[in-house]
């Protein structure tokens, strides 16, 4: 279980994260919506242990791990797979070698059983026959796959996605909804996804917390946030646009 | 707690202070950064894959781009230096001479310029667009250093690999300077070679090794600080790219003095 309390997080005068808190059930997917810029991603780099906070605690099964560093860090870390927001697959690397990585320097898997796992991870994510391609080589949507594809073939307890969708078309959004849903049925790993995607996210959500102007406005099931009745809730669900100043 | 602004007759000092500390600060984290990449290049485990890819990266890349200095280099050196010695009748001596201003000062300061110039600068903007591009982070959070993986076989391959450019641009700015010497202008082969090996010592080749090892740390260390701390976008990486350059640039010509000075 994941259990955020009071994040607090400061750049300079700019106070992105206000008493932020927010508890997150082992083996559920947990959505974080909110407007761009209102400090979705800073929230997830502190949970993955990019950011330090400024006052808070982040909870992972009972460990604070906003202090803990190096090694202590790292292993909470292996339990962990992050799906960038633009993917961020080595430019150097095939595909194949870019899910093999963690294999290879994480878990230091003998060279048979690795082409193995990473061809049923590429499979898995329905790009069977592209690992011998250059992240250059292949279209966004398979970007974003075979990223999905790296984070999962570890089997982490804990999966991070950042805006796993941005940039895709509307087709390749509903996939790469229903491929997270898909691997997280057969895996059952704990799942934090941020995304601006309304309402396609809600369908693969068991909880949805909004995020605005630094703290969670609103928690719950989806049809909960939906037939919410704060303003600032229905107004993003809706898309309405400002009308103030 | 509110701050209060303060009295104009202050602001200078806060100017100076903000100054100061903001100077301090970015030592501090240029000093922890090579501390912790030495760290990793010390500590198991060791990543000779990286290392070697390091090795083509920022060497064998640069050996076009030294066969060419180095050739003009010796070729200008041989022609000028004769102009020179002729006058005193003393031209028997252009063999130690280029010999001696290659070895000990042109060789190592312009292989690493050029090396700088051309291996530097891609090794900042490479390490920069991994930066902005969330894989260094992707790194970080697969619970592996960026530092064991991108920094520490960089600063083992300019180790390696500036003492060698340095040789080789030696080697062929001599030969460069033999043909202005001896095959344009009637210099003899064996004054041209047997006059360098009577002057040229070890300990002049020393100078130029320790020169050139020490450029090879301070080029990669300054590249790979530059490209893990780059600000945002392209503009960032232009940015990091340049001042890279620049101040690696400055930072060999500095101490190339304070090492002529220690070594003479």
């Amino acid at each position: 279980m994941i259990k955020v309390e009071g994040l607090t997080k400061s750049f300079g005068p700019q106070k992105v994260l206000r008493e932020l808190s927010l508890d997150v059930a082992t083996g559920t997917i947990t959505i974080v919506i909110g407007r761009s810029g209102g400090g979705k991603s800073v929230f997830l780099k502190h949970l993955i242990g990019l950011f330090r906070p400024d006052a808070g605690r982040i909870m992972v099964d009972g460990v604070d791990i906003s202090r803990l560093r190096g090694r202590d860090l790292d292993e909470i870390r292996r339990t962990y797979g992050v799906v960038f927001q633009g993917g961020a697959l080595f430019d150097s690397m095939s595909c194949f070698d870019n899910v093999a990585f963690p294999l290879r320097e994480k878990v230091r898997t003998p060279p048979d059983e690795l082409a193995k796992r990473v061809e049923a991870a590429l499979a898995q994510v329905g790009l069977e026959g592209v690992g011998a391609k250059y992240p250059a080589e292949i279209s966004g949507g398979m970007r974003k796959r075979v990223a999905i594809a790296r984070a999962l073939v570890t089997e982490p307890q804990i999966v991070f996605f950042d805006e796993p969708t941005t940039g895709l078309d509307p087709v390749l959004v509903n996939t790469i909804h229903h491929l997270i849903l898909d691997l997280h049925r057969r895996f059952r790993f704990t799942a934090v996804v941020v995304s601006h995607e309304i309402p396609e996210i809600f369908e693969i959500a068991d909880t949805v917390a909004m995020l605005h102007e630094g703290r969670i406005v609103e928690v719950g099931p989806p049809a909960a946030i939906q037939g919410s009745t704060n303003p600032v809730v229905q107004k993003f669900i809706k898309g309405e646009p400002d009308t103030g100043s | 707690m509110l701050e209060r602004p303060l009295a104009p007759a202050l602001r200078p000092f806060d100017a100076v202070g903000g100054w100061t500390i903001a100077v301090v600060d970015s030592l501090g984290r240029f000093g922890t950064f090579f501390a912790e990449a030495l760290a990793a290049l010390v500590t198991p485990p060791f990543k000779i894959r990286a290392f070697v890819d390091r090795i083509h990266f920022i060497g064998y890349n640069s050996l076009l781009i030294i066969f060419l200095t180095g050739a003009f280099t010796g070729m200008v050196l041989g022609l000028q230096i004769y102009l020179t010695l002729v006058r005193f009748g003393s031209e028997a001596f252009l063999g130690p001479a280029v010999a001696l201003s290659l070895i000990r000062e042109l060789g190592p300061v312009l292989a690493a310029l050029m090396v700088t110039g051309r291996a530097g600068s891609a090794l900042t903007a490479e390490l920069g667009i991994m930066r902005i591009t969330e894989q260094i982070d992707a790194l970080t959070v697969m619970a592996l250093s960026p530092m064991r993986y991108l920094a520490a076989p960089s600063i083992l391959a300019g180790l390696v690999t500036f003492p060698l450019m340095t040789a080789l641009f030696d080697v062929v700015g001599i030969f460069g300077g033999y043909l202005v010497g001896v095959k344009l202008l009637g210099l003899s082969e064996g004054t041209y070679f047997g006059e360098m090996q009577t002057f040229v010592g070890i300990d002049d080749i020393m100078v130029g090794f320790w020169k050139s090892l020490s450029f090879g740390v301070i080029v990669t260390w300054v590249c790979t600080y530059k490209g893990f701390n780059v600000g945002h976008g392209a503009e960032g990486v232009a940015r990091a790219t340049t001042q890279a350059v620049v101040l690696s640039s400055v930072l060999i010509l500095v101490w190339d003095y304070f090492m002529g000075s220690v070594l003479q």
